[in-house]
């Protein structure tokens, strides 16, 4: 390499090495990819999305190919806060020393305030991602994100219970993102997430039926790059906290135009699950990159197209 | 360790009706035993796809699938020379520690590739492995010979009785009472009625939908009388004991 280049960048004051971040529920919980590679070159990791209770999810199949990326209907898997605790962060703990994001969810303002509480008290996690926008699972996720008085709430329940910083995770299913992002904002919320997945569907033209078992599912990779670049340059101009920016980025280029849109740091989703290197690809590639465009500080580049 | 490699095709051949055997050169060290698998990248195709590991050795992997849709289309028309990046060694496979000697290996077809490694594997301990091989059709056929050659019983059961016994590899279990043991691998339809038909323990290996094929999606779990497992990480390969029947 030989480049010296300066990679770091900061959201609310916690730094980063650099800025790419594995995207919730494309990770698992960090420790798989040590067989793949040394996870510690990351900036930060956003775990998969934790609830109060266990969680199986919805059934199968849930994962349907497309054009340029895949949808996926989850429905959030996981074991549960408790669980994600005592078993999957310890074993987090062991193989990753830098900080976590806490990606949480709920079906009720309640669920999200209970989860908060736990992870505050955890050390490693030094940002809360608030997950406002799954599409996979009825009377929660999008349901509080499409609406700004109720994102609004959550995000003031939230904040009222921990004193780390709160960022909220929107989803591009609205008609109006910027009026979310400002309802979030003036709630307190310290940066914004953009964006969850798009609502999809498959239809299999064997049985004439969805793929997905649940119809409906969430869509994500390459083909919403240019939906989630759009959106981080509507909210970088309307407010004044950070925003993580991600969506169908897989390559160092994606995340210098991110970050040129307003993004102060990226997270990498379905492009992980494609190429179980895509994140170490893309921080060795950074350097080049920012060398052939003349870029020597990332920092100096965010919201620089505006 | 899982490990992604780039391997050459040196062998793509059509051995049955919409079936294919291909043969890939690469690095293999990271493949373990019988009933793991390979996920393949296909070039205008966005996820990958999830193939059992049929036979390998040191610098090769042998595949066999059925052409189903564009994946294994696009498959079908690959050149000898063309590489593909592949991920190798995913899932756990076969447990060989079986009860008794006489282990029944059952394999409806394209579930039977991952079968005939198991069946070196089974001789090499020391294990006298009995086959049954379910095929639709006669033209579904293939791989009997290779079995054969291993020295093993084999039987066969076509649905339509144009080769060995007419009916399903339930049908030929009826007649046999010596084994001690099955390991299975083919339609759900197949698996279930196999776990139904004997009392005795096994192991089967099953197929989902998957997003990566190495633990990180979420989206392949099933329920097991053990909690939620993934069929590419803690799977393929689960105890009949294990599995709950919806
Ligand atoms: C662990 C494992 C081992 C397998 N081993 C073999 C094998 O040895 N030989 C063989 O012929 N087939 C095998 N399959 C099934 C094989 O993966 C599918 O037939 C193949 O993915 C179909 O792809 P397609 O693009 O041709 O079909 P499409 O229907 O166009 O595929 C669309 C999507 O559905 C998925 N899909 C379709 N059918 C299946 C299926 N039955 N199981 C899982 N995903 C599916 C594809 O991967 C893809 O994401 C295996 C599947 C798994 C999970
Ligand atoms: C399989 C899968 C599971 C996901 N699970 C979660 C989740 O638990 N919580 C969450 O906030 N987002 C989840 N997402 C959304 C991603 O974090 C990300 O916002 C979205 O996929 C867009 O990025 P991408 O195009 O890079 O995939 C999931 C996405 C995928 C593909
Ligand atoms: S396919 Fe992703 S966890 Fe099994």
């Amino acid at each position: 390499m030989g480049i010296n280049k300066d990679l770091t960048t900061t959201l609310s004051g916690v730094k980063l090495d650099n800025p790419v971040i594995p995207a919730s529920g494309t990770f698992g919980f960090g420790y798989e990819f040590t067989d793949f590679y040394d996870i510690n070159i990351l900036g930060s990791i956003s775990f998969k999305g934790t609830t109060k209770e266990p969680r199986y999810g919805n059934p199968l199949p849930r994962i349907a190919d497309c054009k340029s990326g895949l949808i996926n209907a989850i429905g959030l898997q996981n074991p549960g806060v408790d669980k994600v605790i005592s078993e999957e962060l310890p074993k987090l703990r062991s193989c990753f020393k830098k900080p976590l994001i806490a990606n949480i969810s709920g079906f009720a303002i309640d669920e999200y305030v209970h989860c908060c509480k736990l992870m505050d008290k955890e050390e490693q996690v030094e940002i809360i991602e608030v997950n406002i926008s799954c599409p996979n699972v009825h009377n929660g996720g999008m349901t509080f994100g499409t609406n700004p008085e109720a994102a609004a709430e959550v995000t003031r329940a939230v904040k009222a219970v921990t004193t780390k910083p709160v960022y909220v995770k929107l989803t591009p299913n609205v008609t109006n993102i910027v009026e979310i992002a400002k309802a979030v904002e003036a709630a307190g919320a310290d940066g914004i997430v953009l964006i969850n997945t798009l609502l999809g569907m498959r239809i299999n033209l064997k049985n004439k039926k969805p793929v997905i078992a649940n119809k409906m599912g969430g869509f994500s990779g390459p083909a919403i790059f240019p939906v989630a670049l759009r959106m981080v340059y509507q909210v970088y101009e309307a407010v004044k906290i950070p925003i993580i920016g991600v969506g169908g980025i897989e390559s160092a280029e994606d995340v210098i135009e991110m970050m040129l849109a307003g993004a102060s740091a990226i997270e990498v989703g379905a492009a992980n699950l494609k190429n179980p290197y895509a994140c170490k690809e893309i921080i060795d590639n950074l350097p080049a990159a920012m060398e052939k465009y003349e870029i020597d500080s990332l920092k100096d580049i965010i919201g620089a197209a505006h | 360790m899982n490990k992604r490699a780039k391997f050459k095709i040196i062998e793509n051949v059509n051995i049955a009706k919409d079936v294919f055997k291909i043969v890939l050169e690469g690095d293999t060290k990271d493949i373990k035993n019988a009933g793991q698998f390979i996920n393949i990248e296909l070039e205008s195709l966005y996820l990958r796809r999830p193939i059992s590991i049929c036979d390998y050795d040191d610098k090769t992997v042998t595949i066999i699938y059925k052409v189903v849709g564009k994946g294994t289309e696009i498959m079908a028309n690959l050149k000898n020379g063309v590489e593909l990046d592949v991920l190798t060694g995913l899932g756990n496979g076969f447990d060989l520690d079986c009860d008794g000697d006489r282990p029944l290996v059952i394999g409806g077809g394209v579930g039977t590739p991952p079968m005939y490694r198991l069946c070196k594997d089974l001789i090499a301990k020391g294990k006298k492995p009995i086959v049954i091989l379910g095929f639709g059709s006669k033209d579904d056929l293939f791989f009997e010979e290779e079995f054969k050659k291993l020295g093993v019983d084999v039987y066969v059961s076509t649905n339509d009785g144009s080769v060995g016994t007419k009916g399903f590899v339930t049908d030929v279990m009826k007649d046999l009472n010596d084994y001690t043991y099955f390991y299975a691998c083919g339609p759900m339809v197949m698996l279930k009625a196999i776990c139904g038909a004997t009392d005795k323990s096994g192991q089967v290996s099953l197929e989902e939908r998957m997003g990566c094929g190495f633990g990180a999606c979420m989206g392949c779990t099933i329920k097991t009388k053990d909690g939620y497992r993934r069929v590419c990480k803690e799977g393929p390969v689960f105890r009949k004991e294990s599995l709950i029947w919806e």
